[in-house]
């Protein structure tokens, strides 16, 4: 009797295996990056002189907002990165493969969250922190290591309540 | 017309110099070998279906050109692609390596192949015993000469039939 539904198990074995699969999102591919420090880089500031070196993240828990001025989603998203800096959160923004003047221009006319921004115009450091988009948020934590990686819009819900569950997990214990 | 010929060819040949979309100077032929095996083994992750040779978006460019810098560096190809694979996983390898994450990958379509193949020979094994004459019981028997009769009787019925058609025709 087994023997005979065996071709019917297995057909509905593949079925469930190739559902799974086309419900899951090619474009979102995990960063081997979760769990290493934050690569160094040293970066000019879009607003004024100065640099930004990635030794300044550490100490309080940071969120590293990759964006540029030409990335759509980044506008979308932009809502709710400020109001994540309202409720205290640390955010650097990361000027990623912009012009300086679109950038600035980008800011002036959305609001600026960020404690700093960096401006990354050949995209050089974007390597790096293995960045293939905007937006990308990378979580990290006192120590400088990169705890969660959000591909795409902080503001879908689902991406919303990963990274929550992230800043929770690491403040409960060191904020 | 053999030089129209010679200007057709020549003329296809600049097209093809064209090609490429930006040129890259190397020291040496190895290292221009090692770039252009590279540049058809990474992915570009922003369009996943092609490699960072026939890309076109920013991030294959950024990649052919630090790949460049780095060969010019004197840096192996082992090396570049451990780069490579350290910020953008395994995923930017269009030859995946065997390890326990994608045992399923390697495996799964040969296993599933294998298992085909084990049922189908079982199935075809299964239909020739059943073809092989075996002991009809007595009752068995008594049936089968029955069935042959009404089959007789049947075959001579469409034989009357066909004749009757036949007569039909030639009328």
């Amino acid at each position: 009797m087994m023997q005979r539904f065996m071709p019917l198990i297995i057909f509905g074995l593949l079925v469930v295996l190739l559902a799974v699969g086309l419900t899951m999102d090619p474009r979102l591919v995990p960063s081997p990056l979760i769990g290493k420090p934050a690569p160094a880089f040293e970066l000019p500031l879009l607003n004024g002189e100065g640099v930004f070196n990635s030794e300044e993240l550490k100490g309080k828990i940071t969120l590293l907002n990759v964006w540029a001025s030409w990335c759509y989603a980044c506008r979308q998203e932009h809502e709710v990165v400020k109001q994540l800096a309202r409720s205290g959160m640390n955010i650097v923004g990361f000027n990623y493969k912009d012009k300086k003047q679109d950038a600035q221009q980008w800011l002036a006319q959305l609001g600026n969250p960020y404690q700093v921004v960096v401006a990354d115009e050949d995209g050089r450091a974007a390597i790096d922190w293995g960045v293939y988009g905007a937006p990308e948020t990378f979580l990290i934590d006192k120590d400088g290591i990169i705890r969660h990686k959000v591909i795409g819009p902080v503001s879908d819900q689902k991406n919303f309540d990963d990274l929550m569950a992230v800043v929770k997990e690491i403040s409960g214990d060191n904020l | 017309m053999k030089i129209l010929l010679a200007l057709a060819l020549l003329a296809f040949n600049f097209s093809a110099c064209a090609a490429p979309m930006d040129a890259f100077e190397f020291d040496t032929k190895a290292q221009e070998k090692i770039f252009n095996k590279l540049n058809n083994e990474l992915r570009c992750l922003v369009c996943q279906n092609q490699a960072i040779a026939e890309s076109n978006a920013g991030l294959a460019k950024d990649l052919r050109a630090e790949i460049h810098s780095m060969l010019l560096a004197g840096k192996t190809e082992e090396q570049i692609k451990e780069f490579m694979v350290d910020r953008y996983g395994d995923y930017v390898l269009y030859d995946p390596p065997f390890k326990p994450m994608t045992w399923l990958l390697w495996i799964g379509p040969m296993a599933i192949f294998l298992m085909g193949l084990f049922y189908a020979r079982r199935f075809i094994f299964q239909q020739k015993s059943s073809e092989a004459p075996g002991e009809l019981s007595d009752e068995e028997s008594a049936r089968l000469r029955e069935l042959q009769s009404e089959l007789k009787l049947t075959d001579r019925d469409d034989a009357g039939k066909t004749d009757n058609t036949k007569k039909e025709n030639r009328s």
